[in-house]
């Protein structure tokens, strides 16, 4: 790793001030993507500002309409939270799907989209449930703000702060794991929100995340698994590599938006049975 | 140069580091606490796993100034000198749980870890599954599934937590 210049500011404007007055400097969340590239020597910022010590960054909360998590919550308090498994626990699973234990307990939400690795999880919830990514100095669109591999609409001295996920009907998020890396050949996040259906996928685009509208409109009319049988996904734009073909990407973004799609109707039907303080089911004996 | 102080193991320490010194050569290296092991380097292995603030981490992927403030604790803090075992640590002895020893602390730390937060009966699937960041290349597993569940047994009736 080469030297670097390391800060630790209190607040989010002592961070931004840090960005603006020394070129190329970087923030570090949980640090496991920079830490790791910096090793390698692919990444050598002069500057490191860290924000671990800034106070209010790690709130998990509904207010309103919006589930709202805080830019350095870690993965594992996403994954437990008692809140986001009420509100989405779509996304909590996909916080529990992350990495491995130890690598949840640092690993952050604004961390992971602000690199907006192309095989990342966050970003295609993001993008299904039609967040809204808030920063220090604005609100962005998910569809605004992811951009491609490894960009974001991010300037150079802005921080988010927070990410809002509407409250959504139901959702699911379905993750085919890569048997070596574990990170996802292929994730598909279906969300069924008040307006609209939308279909994110990650780890395939070449690109990046991106959403299938052939699907979301099919969805649109009648929200099951049979709708999607049939339409074509087509592999242009996908990636191809040693560990799956964009072929196989294709066909795979079909077969895990239908499981999803399943995963969300039965969790919905799960949570609209335990609402309803029915009996028990009697445990199989 | 930067000033960091940190409890490691129940002792207070505080050293000056160059900020690019990882939390794994700090402990290695500064305070010669060699048990926590660099195994890929690459945060995928699991043999560097300590407790930062009670919770598994790899510090070969944080930084030693991340831990400024902090409660750091290493496989030697598990039990004190010439004490007996910890329990986790006595039922990898115990079932075989290791051949070369090499990725042992990492899973200790990661099971204890696991036990603080799943409780002291554990499935095999639970326990297989949260070892997921934790690479063994001699035993295939199986030893370590029956240590560290016979382990979190053990903790419940164990003052060493």
């Amino acid at each position: 790793m080469y030297e670097f210049k390391y800060h630790r500011p209190a607040t989010v404007r002592q961070a931004a001030n840090l960005l603006t007055k020394n070129e190329d400097a970087k923030l570090v969340a949980g640090g496991h993507t920079l830490v790791p590239v910096m090793k390698q020597r692919l990444a050598s910022p002069p500057h490191l500002v860290d924000l671990s010590h800034v106070e209010g960054l790690d709130t998990i909360e509904v207010k309103g309409r919006n589930l709202v998590i805080g830019a350095m919550a870690r993965h594992a308090e996403v994954a437990s939270s008692a809140t986001v498994g009420e509100a989405i626990p779509a996304l909590a699973h996909l916080a529990s799907l992350i990495g491995d234990p130890a690598v949840r307990h640092r690993g952050t939400i604004g961390g992971s989209i602000a690199n907006n690795d192309p095989t990342a999880d966050y970003p295609a919830a993001c993008l299904a449930l039609g967040a809204t990514i808030v920063t220090n100095k604005r609100k962005l669109k998910a569809e605004e703000f992811f951009l491609g591999l490894f960009t974001t609409a991010l300037e150079p001295d802005e921080i988010i702060t927070k990410v809002s996920f509407p409250l959504a009907k139901k959702a699911a998020y379905v993750k085919f794991r890569n048997q070596a890396s574990r990170y996802a050949l292929v994730g598909v996040f279906v969300a069924r929100r008040p307006s609209d259906v939308r279909v994110a996928v990650t780890g395939a685009g070449g690109n990046g995340v991106f959403r299938v509208t052939a699907f979301e409109e099919a969805l649109q009319k009648r929200f099951s698994p049979k709708v999607l049988e049939g339409i074509p996904v087509s592999a242009e734009g996908l990636n191809s590599d040693i560990h799956g073909s964009a072929e196989y990407r294709a066909h795979l973004i079909g077969v895990l938006a239908r499981r999803a799609v399943d995963a969300a109707n039965a969790e919905a039907k799960a949570s609209s049975a335990s609402d309803g303080a029915a009996e028990p089911e009697a445990p199989a004996s | 140069m930067a000033k960091i102080s940190m409890i490691v193991n129940g002792n207070p320490v505080t050293a000056n580091v160059d900020p690019r010194t990882l939390l794994v050569q700090f402990l290695r290296e500064n305070l010669r606490l060699t048990g926590t092991h660099v195994g890929c380097d690459t945060s995928q292995c699991g043999a560097c796993v300590v407790h930062l603030d009670g919770k598994a981490v790899k510090s070969c992927t944080t930084l030693a100034v991340m831990a400024d403030g902090h409660e750091v604790r290493t496989i030697e803090g598990l039990a004190a000198d010439g004490a007996p075992l910890h329990p986790m640590q006595e039922a990898f002895r115990e079932h075989h749980g290791l051949q070369c020893g090499f990725c042992t602390p990492g899973m200790i730390m990661t099971a204890v870890d696991l036990v603080h937060r799943k409780g002291h009966e554990l499935s095999d699937e639970t326990i297989r599954e949260e070892l997921e960041g934790n690479l063994c290349r001699c035993t295939g597993y199986q030893n370590i599934v029956q240590s560290i569940a016979a382990g979190a047994k053990a903790m419940a009736k164990s003052d060493l937590a």
